[in-house]
């Protein structure tokens, strides 16, 4: 690598043809090499992608991978979502500031480390867990986070701290991780062995227009958990006008709690690369592009060679398997460190180089998404399902799962509960199996859907998990006795007030209200009629906000005031009448009472 | 039968709002035909004489005497209204909250561009009422039934809003009399 920034950034913008759209990959490989994108190197990019410089600004400052500001060599990023807090997380944070001698959001004085906080990174089934770099490190205590930074001062690179590798394909020298795939159930449809090639050679024998009704035959649902149709999807697709088409695949899973994805790209690939090929015929697409969330880097090398492989086999490239006029090819796009990303119009902003904005809708992805172009959008579950269903066909996979919800879904299990892991089971299935399954018989609250479904309590154990009722992109996240509901919820919107992109008013500004009333009535001065103003914010939240994030944000309290009300009634006090008993006049006056030296004259 | 009351007072506002009262112009002449007014700058009442039908009150609570002020309202007001971006938002005296009170105290009286103290003296008479963290809106101090945007408010929303308020009627705003700005 050059050490001249002005030269490197040019070799850099030069790799990808100085076009403006993969900006993306330019400024991460910028911050890799050069452990920041500051002021100068927002100049050159600039100047060579013929960019504004507040357009790459913009991104770099979106991005949480990405900064102005220099980094360490090694950026130890420690996983703060509520599942890792509940698993130890406090004491490894604590445990790496005293040895590093920083703080959260720090840098080492000899520039060498950095220590950050990140949300779920995707391995809550192996909690309290961090990226060192690209590198995973789970199951982390006090011990081995002292352990770790002796290791790294002593100058070990981040990949040589990885002592044991994980089951599976984990092991495989292109991924070399310590993560478990932790597979606790396999089901027909996502885990069943499969032929490479199978799915697409069924569907070239027949015409796209074929392979659409198929999918919509077997009435498959995005598995992301918005549960939108796919065979529709890719009808208005393949209907739009449009002179290239493009088939996106979303690997952005940062809803805390999911961890399938993780399990799918490292174990069936194929299976999900299969299921974009399908796509690509269906909807006459020549380009598809698996965007895969920052935290999964290190799967990056494994899922390259595997399209290698299928390039090699004459799966992927001109003329696939042999269909003359069937062109079709697949790249990876990196995030870097952004939820609202797993939204997939921002998605597709990200994709083209942008701050990871959500775009206003309509016109919808399948008319103008990607570039402008007609573009379908799934998540990697479900091009799994689709190509299991061109071999299996479209009857059986139907009867699978529940009415509304046909098919299997992954599970992905954390918390309070004997064995986390990914489980695939039958749409259909009751809270209360799953937490047999898990071994979670003293459950007090199962999250499901991630913070932006909902909280359920013993009273909705019965309630099924599927679209009908409880619909889910795969979160389970199991709470047991003694866990507080409101402190989990706090969490929760803590999560969501940094996530939010800050487009707009309500998401921005509506989430940090509804936290700040939410920590009132924690800390005991809240009044009952708090409750309502509660409610009627996150409803406000709701209907006002622009994309999923702020319709969904209000969630965790909604559901828990719904489901877990006695915890809330318990903690507030009905005020003196007409006064407001959040409102403390002594610690409001502390300050004033301070800078003048005399103690109040009124109270 | 004795007519009811109306009290007013302006906490951190600017007298805008109570501007915007005076619009009502000559019809103030109607309406104190049916009302009286108690503490109140317009008659200069400093206390509290009675109990009051309706409270309007402009701007939100910098300071002790705010809230000691905002307090008595509550007390002897039966309706409580914020009239007002300040007294419901906090607005524009509340730009200060992100900045802590020290140092806006010191903008004030050392740093400012303007600013001539050649004594560096911070006045601090008993008199002056002391200042809070931050400036507050008037719904998290004490409980307020209606709240009449616009800085200041359109003279014909509070018009009506006394005249229904009075009388125990549905308030009706038109749309061209509220403001958000």
């Amino acid at each position: 690598m050059s050490s001249d920034p002005r030269k490197g950034v040019k070799d850099i913008c030069s790799r990808v043809a100085n076009d403006r759209t993969r900006l993306m990959d330019v400024v991460r490989d910028v911050q890799a090499t050069y452990g920041c994108v500051n002021d100068d190197a927002i100049d050159l990019i600039a100047e060579h992608l013929s960019m504004h410089r507040v357009e790459v600004e913009g991104v770099v400052t979106f991005y949480a991978f990405l900064g102005e500001e220099k980094k360490g060599d090694v950026v130890i990023r420690v996983c703060d979502d509520v599942i890792d807090e509940f698993k130890g997380s406090d004491q490894v944070v604590r445990a790496f500031c005293r040895e590093l001698k920083i703080k959260i959001g720090e840098t080492t004085p000899d520039g060498r480390i950095s220590l950050d906080s990140t949300p779920c990174i995707g391995m809550s089934d192996q909690a309290p867990a961090a990226l060192i770099n690209d590198t995973v490190i789970t199951s982390l205590d006090a011990c081995r986070a002292r352990e770790i930074v002796q290791a790294l001062k002593k100058g070990s690179a981040p990949e040589s701290l990885v002592t044991t590798l994980g089951d599976g394909n984990n092991s495989d020298a292109l991924i070399g991780a310590m993560v478990n795939n932790n597979i606790r159930c396999r089901g027909e449809v996502i885990f069943a062995p499969f032929a490479d090639g199978v799915a697409i050679e069924k569907s070239l024998a027949m015409r796209p227009a074929e392979v659409i009704r198929d999918i919509k035959t077997s009435r498959l649902r995005g598995r992301g958990g918005a549960g939108f149709p796919t065979g529709m999807k890719w009808d208005f697709t393949r209907q739009a006008d449009g002179e290239r088409k493009f088939v996106l695949c979303n690997g952005d899973e940062g809803e805390p709690g999911t961890f399938k994805d993780r399990v799918i790209l490292t174990e069936c690939p194929g299976l999900m690369f299969e299921g974009m090929t399908v796509a690509g015929y269906a909807i006459g697409a020549e380009t598809g592009i698996l965007y895969l969330r920052g935290e999964y880097a290190y799967l990056r090398k494994w899922l390259e060679s595997e399209l290698e492989k299928r390039r090699s086999q004459g799966l992927l490239g001109p003329s696939v398997c042999g269909k003359d006029g069937f062109n079709f090819d697949i790249r990876i796009q990196m995030g870097a460190g952004a939820y609202v990303c797993g939204e997939e119009t921002s998605l597709i902003s990200s994709c083209e180089g942008q701050r990871g904005d959500p775009k206003t809708r309509p016109p919808f992805p399948a008319q103008r998404g990607y570039l402008g172009y007609p573009t379908t959008v799934n998540n990697v579950e479900t091009f799994c399902c689709a190509a299991r269903i061109l071999d299996k066909g479209a009857g059986w996979f139907a009867k699978l799962g529940s009415d509304e919800s046909p098919g299997t879904k992954l599970l992905s299990v954390s918390g309070d509960c004997r064995t986390p892991g990914v489980f695939e089971v039958p749409f259909g299935i009751s809270v209360r199996e799953v937490l047999g399954l898990v071994g979670a018989s003293n459950a007090i609250a199962v999250q499901i859907g991630g913070p932006a479904g909902e909280m359920v309590g013993p009273d909705g154990f019965d309630r099924a998990i599927g679209y009908e009722d409880l619909g889910t992109g795969g979160s389970v996240m199991v709470f047991g006795p003694g866990r507080d509901m409101l402190r989990i919820a706090s969490r929760f919107m803590d999560f969501f007030i940094d996530e939010s992109c800050g487009y707009c008013t309500p998401c921005r500004v509506g989430n940090v209200l509804i936290r700040e009333r939410l920590d009132i009535i924690r800390d005991g001065r809240g009044a009952p009629e708090d409750l309502d103003y509660l409610q009627e914010l996150c409803e406000t939240v709701k209907v006002c906000s622009r994309c999923g994030l702020g319709q969904t944000s209000p969630n965790p309290v909604l559901t828990t005031l719904k489901n877990f009300r006695n915890q809330y009634e318990s903690r507030v006090h009905a005020a003196a009448p007409g006064l407001r008993s959040s409102f403390d006049i002594r610690a409001a006056l502390a300050a004033g009472e301070d800078i003048a030296g005399r103690p109040s004259e009124h109270f | 039968m004795a007519k009811p009351k109306i009290a007013t007072t302006s906490l951190a506002g600017c007298f805008g709002c109570h501007m915007s009262i005076l619009d009502i112009d000559e019809r103030l002449v109607d309406l104190i035909e049916v009302i009286d007014f108690d503490k109140s700058p317009i008659d200069d009442i400093k206390t509290f004489t009675d109990r009051c039908a309706v409270g309007l009150v402009e701007g939100g609570c910098a300071n002790e005497e705010n809230v000691d002020v905002l307090r008595s309202f509550r007390e002897y007001c039966d309706i409580l209204v914020a009239l007002g971006g300040c007294a419901i938002n906090g607005d524009i005296p509340s730009l200060r909250n992100t900045v802590p009170l020290e140092e806006c105290i010191r903008e004030a009286y050392f740093d400012g561009p303007s600013v001539y103290n050649p004594d560096g003296v911070i006045p601090n008479d008993k008199e002056l009422p002391l200042l809070l963290d931050k400036v507050y809106p008037c719904s998290e101090v004490v409980k307020i039934d209606y709240s009449i945007p616009g800085c200041p408010p359109h003279a014909e929303a509070i018009w009506i809003v006394l005249n229904a308020l009075l009388k125990g009627e549905p308030i009706e705003i038109p749309y061209e009399y509220m403001r958000y700005d």
